[in-house]
């Protein structure tokens, strides 16, 4: 079996809160998660839900109170890991004094690249987040999207095996989110593993082969998008449009309703036969039948409310 | 011997010099220069002492102010805006950072005074029309005054580590102005018959840094000799303090959560 780009076991993170009557609040709790090689992996969840934590333990920006994660097989503790790996933080801040080709190259220097690799690194990375014309502008001129932009260069410079992305798509404008998931897809494509969060689920249904759903610290589900949402139809949508003078029947009229001049009915799936025979009774025009399925959104949703309803025990941890 | 301290020190000494640290340097000039004009119209014989002292007075105050008001903000200021975040996911260690962020504003001082002495010496020259043999204790005293600055930059990344730049720019004070006095603190003892009082004044005048050793302004106004012995001490006395601040410093950065 081969070694898994990221394994997490009982990841646990408590936070002092309060001034004098310390307590403890858990912001991480119990994660265990094993991520394949090659991957693109999303984790979602509303914003506090751990995700940002996770990656800054695995970053060992923070420490955990318990539990243990590995990168290609080496320790978080390892420094040795760091090499293979790239991080973009959640809404980068750099060096504004420098400039990106600056900034690049004293990142480059970090990992040991001789001048002319570094020269060349520098500017086709620049180049590839479509930055070569802002190269010598320092960064305290950058828009957040430019900045996004850099921290993303800044990520894949020292080409890493595995690269964890803090919300890539925020701050960003349509066609910047585009080239995100672009150089996303050619990560994958050269064979590297992507570990991206996002509350941007489009974004995540998209891109990634699997998906990890946290929220309140806790581990909800993971699995592919299609895999995660269940496949079963829970309703039938018809779309159709009615003659001129024509009236729909009493159970239609009530149920559909309209869009410009067309109807929208939503049917249990036992009973799409026998309203489509109505809808031909009355000599209305079918548009379109389309099975409903689950969204990504919907079962995303449906835990976070299921998660606010439920008591909070990570409050209560007292010190 | 890793690179990385190096690498972080050159751009800590990039990011001093495009926030236009350096800038104190024409203050520094515009007083030399004024100093110069005012000594020859109303000193009479003791223009080169003035001179001397003021240059090294100032050189010391300019140091010690750059090396508080920025030591106390290298690590506070990489944390609060979050570029360490970037910094520490790649392959450097957390003393590493420490090591380079000291050696990038020591390197800055000591560049600030390199051009500061010049300053000094154009004064100098200006009021006497000639260089002293003697005047290479003005040289010792400047590399006294670099050891000096090495310590208490030292000190203000080692309180950073822990507390926010006001109250580390206190303690760095604290630090400086207790060491200044450490001779007075061990005569405190003399002076009581409590041996506990006696032992803890010792204790720490020990522990504190003895800053008054660097302090050879006077003797090098007057063109004394410094001994040799004096100059290896304070080196292996600086160095050897420098380090324990730093490993100090790295052991409780070392297991810090970052905000």
């Amino acid at each position: 079996m081969s070694t898994p780009a990221i394994e997490i076991e009982g990841l646990t993170k408590d936070y002092p809160v309060g001034f004098w009557r310390q307590r403890l609040r858990r912001s991480l709790d119990h994660l265990t998660l094993r991520v394949e090689d090659g991957e693109i992996f999303g984790f979602l969840g509303p914003n506090g839900a751990g995700k940002t934590t996770t990656l800054k333990v695995l970053m060992s920006i923070i420490f955990p109170t318990s539990g243990t994660a590995r990168v290609r097989g080496k320790s978080i503790d390892d420094v040795r890991m760091h090499r293979e790996i790239g991080y973009l933080p959640e809404q980068p801040y750099f060096y504004d004094y420098l400039t990106a080709r600056e900034l690049l190259e004293y990142y480059a220097r970090l990992f040991g690249f001789g001048a002319a690799d570094r020269r060349e690194r520098v500017t086709r990375f620049l180049e590839r987040v479509g930055l070569a014309d802002a190269a010598d502008l320092q960064l305290r001129k950058f828009s957040k999207g430019m900045l996004q932009r850099v921290g993303i260069a800044q990520a894949i410079l020292h080409d890493p095996q595995v690269i964890f992305l803090d919300e890539p798509m925020s701050g960003l404008d349509p066609v910047g989110r585009r080239e995100v998931r672009d150089i996303i897809h050619d990560l994958k494509r050269e064979g590297r593993t992507v570990f991206f969060s996002t509350h941007i689920l489009s974004d995540a249904e998209m891109l990634c082969d699997r998906v990890a759903v946290l929220v309140g610290g806790k581990l909800q589900g993971v699995g592919a998008p299609a895999e995660i949402v269940s496949m079963q139809v829970y309703a039938m949508e018809i779309l159709f449009e009615t003659q001129a003078g024509r009236v729909l029947p009493g159970s239609l009229a009530n149920s559909a309703t309209q869009i410009g001049g067309r109807y929208r009915v939503e049917v249990p799936e036992e009973q799409l036969y026998s309203i489509l025979e109505e809808l031909r009774g009355c000599g209305a025009r079918i548009l379109s039948v389309t099975p409903l399925r689950p969204t990504l959104e919907d079962y995303f949703f449906k835990l976070v409310a299921r998660n606010k309803t439920a008591p909070q025990p990570e409050e209560a941890v007292s010190r | 011997m890793s690179a990385i301290p190096g690498i972080v020190a050159i751009n800590t000494f990039r990011e001093a010099v495009r926030d236009r640290v350096l800038y104190n340097l024409i203050v520094f000039a515009l007083m030399m220069m004024g100093a110069a004009i005012l000594v020859g119209e109303i000193s009479i014989g003791i223009d080169r002492l003035v001179i001397i002292n003021l240059g090294l007075s100032a050189i010391s105050i300019f140091g010690l102010v750059m090396a508080i008001f920025i030591g106390v903000g290298l690590v506070y200021k990489e944390m609060e805006k979050r570029t360490l975040y970037s910094l520490l996911a790649k392959p450097v260690r957390r003393w590493e950072f420490l090591v380079g962020k000291f050696g990038g504003l020591v390197l800055t001082l000591a560049v600030n005074t390199l051009f500061m002495t010049l300053g000094l010496a154009a004064a100098l020259f200006y009021v006497s029309r000639q260089f002293l043999r003697t005047d290479a204790t003005i040289l010792i005293a400047i590399y006294f005054i670099l050891l000096e600055l090495a310590l208490v930059t030292a000190f203000a990344l080692f309180f950073s580590c822990f507390s926010s730049p006001m109250l580390s720019t206190l303690f760095t004070l604290g630090i400086y102005v207790a060491g200044f006095f450490s001779a007075d603190i061990r005569g405190i003892g003399t002076v009581t018959r409590s041996p506990a009082m006696q032992m803890t004044a010792r204790v720490i005048s020990y522990l504190l840094p003895n800053f008054r050793n660097f302090n050879v302004i006077s003797a090098a106004s007057h063109g004394d000799v410094i001994p040799f012995s004096l100059i290896w001490q304070n080196t292996a006395y600086a160095a050897l303090y420098v380090a324990l601040v730093l490993i100090a410093a790295s052991a409780i950065f070392f297991g810090r959560n970052l905000k």
